[in-house]
């Protein structure tokens, strides 16, 4: 489990990414978040031995993260922080499918472990891609996007709400967490019978700051609802963005140009 | 648990993803029928707190293993079912997007597996049958035990169907699930006890804020909820099973390995079993599959032989490499700028 | 509205656990008046101020603001004149950035977007953060999370301004830089504050909270004179008024 500071900070990094200001930053948000999606989706639509046809697709996230001006070292860490689950799930398909597809030289290599390496590309292409959607895009401006895309408006606003207060929750769920670590020995004292009255005043406390904010919002003459400002439009180079990438995903998925290069690439030095 | 995307097909995410966007569609509705206006930021807000209440551990007894919140059961009690699923669908939004737990496209099952169960099933069905107004601590916390424990175990279910479906992992069914449910069942126990002692410090400390939440629930029996559960249990029933059946079968190894062989260097061998197996996928190959995209797949599939191949292995580098070049030249340019 | 009045008259309050909070208050404070509300902690200072602009309902007792009494139907008007700033900047400031914040109260009134861009924009340079502008409020240091929260107040263009405890949790050059702003300010000012140095350099005036009632009503400089009065209701001259620590010699 990380420590809630820590979370905190990373946190706050990730959002300080969305603060620059590269072409790839200024682009309206659905058209980035589209194409993530159109890519995803294309990265996951291969069968469970592909291997080979999901390399190319790293074009996307690099070009993005570099493009972007966002640090690679950083989305590595993120990637990393992430594959735990489809590594343990992954890690049953060369336990369970130990049929061979193909010798390698001594080696053979059966299915279960072509499976498992395409489980981890998928991994890290599909995580890449939504880290950099983020860094690129941030947060809110991937809300709004949702919103103008089709996302109902009282699921979207409390979806602000909720970021907005998790920089401050989490840094009061750090303090209390804090006092009980500096009062507990060991393992003594945080067991449950501390920790029902510890989230519970949390929660109390929480309850009585959504009171006071809807005080603050009354004060200001809110009346159910929202209105927010509406910055970017979606004009002809977000189209054009949007079609680029997804004629070139189309390319990719179909076409499997990896395969050409390499197959292009033997037959001259072979 | 979260579903990661790496082990989804498209037809189970955008199938799971399309019930789950017509559930927060229609929760959104109702709320916004409410005319409540403090709703909206009470349940960001108590968002947040499931978000930041996660990351604080407690032991748990005789294991010495630490625990945390998972809270979906918990903003049921709370808000009511309608507004207690939108609010996790946001926390699994936020996890998603800056954790990466899943994926994007995994987050429509995640806010399918660990909302809907909670809030539309354990829920109602189970702790508000148990727990009335008023009842005692020890008939709480049973209520949310059970409840926890149950939804959980749904939950878990629907991570190995979805998982199954989708045919990515090669976990058998009946071992996948040998391993989730017990798994579950001491985190659903784990998760009940957590509930209830929160549950029972607001009871003591703060009892008005526990009578706010059947003010928001759905008065029982409303056809509304019942459509909308029989709806998502359909969809769930429609996106898991039916494309499980649809990926099972022009997926198997040995297809892939008679498509392999046939085309390759084995092409002698193609005999026997294989050539039986393979002239068995020639015909399943006809029959209606689950999506266009999976037709294409099983194309592809042949052309390509997927990794397969030294010249796909030798692409799959230099493609890399062209990539990383690419990169490269992009951040230079980017940071001159 | 041509006088900017606050009357309360025999306020009471109880509150559903029927602890008193306010058993009886009354005062008028004019236009262009700044008066300083001061009582230890738990005198009810709070709850009047949840008073002012309606978010309370009087158990008893009147409250008019200019020329209204505060009702259901004057409660828009009497909110959009009564400016109220929180003590947590955290719980005012909710919107996704800065801007957005401050736009929030002219949006509700009625603004186009343009009208409230330039509205915003106006506010912010009143208190010194146009610079915010497109910052989310989470990455603001605490002094500038205050200026802002009295923005996303000022662009309503209240008549009154009431603020809980204005100076709490501010380090002291950002607390010099709010109080020489808020002396500048022509409304009609009500503070709570246990900064009682803050008092003696922005109020002129001063009500003092004592177990949900006035005790005390007057001048500043009379009421922090009064020692006895100070002990009584658990207050102590404000440490500018208290002798020299080092010579012990009075100012």
């Amino acid at each position: 489990m990380r420590s809630i500071e820590g979370a905190v900070i990373e946190f706050k990094q990730l959002d300080l990414l969305a603060n620059g200001n590269t072409a790839l930053h200024r682009l309206d948000a659905r058209a980035k978040v589209l194409a993530t999606l159109f890519f995803i989706l294309a990265v996951v639509s291969f069968d469970r031995y592909a291997l080979a046809p999901l390399f190319p697709f790293f074009l996307y996230p690099v070009v993005l993260a570099s493009a972007g001006n966002l640090p690679l070292r950083f989305i590595a860490a993120r990637i990393g922080v992430v594959i735990p689950f489809a590594v343990l799930v992954g890690l049953f398909n060369p336990l369970f499918d130990r049929g061979i597809l193909l010798q390698l030289g001594p080696f053979p290599i059966s299915g279960g472990m072509v499976s498992f390496a395409s489980i981890i590309v998928r991994a890290v292409l599909t995580v890449g891609a939504a880290v950099c959607l983020l860094g690129l895009t941030g947060f809110v401006a991937v809300c709004q996007a949702l919103e103008r895309l089709g996302a109902p408006r009282a699921f979207t606003v409390q979806l602000l709400f909720l970021y907005r207060y998790i920089f401050v929750l989490a840094e009061e769920a750090s303090r209390v967490s804090r006092a009980r670590t500096l009062r507990s020995f060991g393992r003594q004292g945080l067991g449950l019978a501390s920790f029902g009255p510890l989230v519970g005043h949390l929660l109390v406390r929480t309850w009585l700051r959504a009171e006071r904010i809807h005080m603050a919002m009354l004060a200001r003459g809110f009346r159910g609802e929202f209105h927010t400002r509406q910055v970017s439009r979606f004009g002809g180079l977000e189209l054009a963005y949007l079609l680029i990438w997804s004629a070139l995903f189309l390319l990719l998925r179909f076409a499997a140009p990896g395969q050409w290069l390499g197959g292009f690439l033997l037959e001259f030095f072979p | 648990m979260h579903m990661a995307d790496a082990l989804l097909s498209p037809a189970v995410g955008a199938g799971v993803w399309a019930a789950t966007a017509a559930i927060i569609a229609s929760c959104s509705l109702r709320l916004k029928g409410e005319l409540d206006d403090r709703k909206v930021p009470l349940m960001g807000v108590l968002g947040a707190f499931v978000f930041a209440a996660q990351m604080i551990n407690f032991t748990i007894p005789a294991t010495g293993s630490s625990g945390h919140l998972g809270g979906g059961l918990l903003l049921a009690i709370l808000l009511g079912p309608h507004a207690a699923f939108l609010t996790i669908a946001s926390v699994l939004v936020v996890q998603a997007l800056f954790f990466a737990d899943g994926g994007i496209l995994a987050l429509g099952c995640n806010i399918m597996n660990l909302g809907f169960f909670p809030a539309f099933v354990a829920y109602p069905l189970i702790y508000r049958k148990i727990a009335g107004p008023g009842s005692e601590p020890v008939r709480l916390s049973l209520a949310a035990i059970l409840a926890a424990v149950f939804g959980l175990q749904l939950g878990a279910l629907a991570v190995v169907l979805q998982t199954t479906a989708s045919g990515i992992s090669a976990l058998p069914f009946s071992s996948f699930l040998l391993l989730m449910q017990p798994i579950h069942l001491a985190i659903g126990i784990g998760e009940g006890l957590v509930t209830a002692a929160v549950v029972a410090f607001v009871h003591k400390a703060r009892p008005e804020i526990l009578q706010a939440g059947p003010l928001a629930s759905p008065r029982p029996g409303l056809p509304f909820s019942r459509l909308l559960l029989s709806f998502g249990l359909a969809a769930l029933f429609l996106g898991g099973v039916v494309s499980w059946f649809a990926s099972e079968q022009p997926d198997g190894l040995e297809w892939a390995i008679a498509r392999v062989t046939g085309g390759e260097a084995l092409a002698g061998q193609a005999d026997g079993l294989h050539g039986v197996l393979a002239g068995v996928q020639e015909r399943l190959s006809f029959l209606p599959d689950y999506s266009f995209a999976g037709r294409q797949a099983g194309e592809a599939a042949g052309e390509a032989a997927l990794g397969a191949s030294l010249s796909g292995g030798v692409g799959a580098m230099l493609s890399l490499l062209l990539v990383g070049l690419l990169g490269l030249i992009l951040r230079r340019r980017t940071q001159a700028v | 509205m041509s006088h900017h009045i606050v009357e309360v008259k025999q306020l009471r309050h109880v509150y559903p656990d029927s602890t008193v909070a306010l058993a009886e208050v009354s005062f008028r404070i004019h236009h262009g008046e700044s008066v300083a509300i001061i009582g230890a902690n738990g005198a009810g200072k709070s709850t009047l101020l949840l008073h002012l602009n309606g978010y309370l309902a009087p158990t008893s007792g009147e409250i008019r603001i200019g020329d209204f009494p505060l009702t259901r139907q004057t409660l828009p008007e009497i909110r959009r004149t009564v400016g109220m700033v929180f003590q947590d900047p955290d719980d005012q400031l909710f919107m996704p950035t800065v801007f957005d914040d401050v736009a929030f109260g002219p949006l509700n009134l009625g603004f186009t977007q343009e009208q409230a861009g330039e509205r915003v924009r106006e506010v912010l340079a009143q208190v010194g953060a146009v610079h915010l502008l497109d910052k989310p409020p989470y990455h603001l240091s605490g002094g500038e999370k205050k200026r802002v929260a009295i923005a996303t107040v000022l662009s309503m263009s209240p008549d009154i301004l009431v603020m809980d405890e204005p100076t709490s949790g501010l380090d002291p050059f950002s607390r010099r830089q709010l109080i020489g702003l808020l002396r500048d300010f022509q409304h009609t000012r009500i503070f709570t504050s246990h900064d009682l140095d803050m008092v003696l350099e922005l109020c002129e005036r001063t009500i003092v909270l004592h177990q949900g009632a006035v005790r005390a009503d007057g001048p500043t400089g009379e009421i922090f004179r009064d020692e006895a009065l100070l002990a009584e209701c658990r207050l102590e001259k404000p440490l500018s008024m208290q002798g020299c620590l080092l010579c012990g010699r009075k100012q």
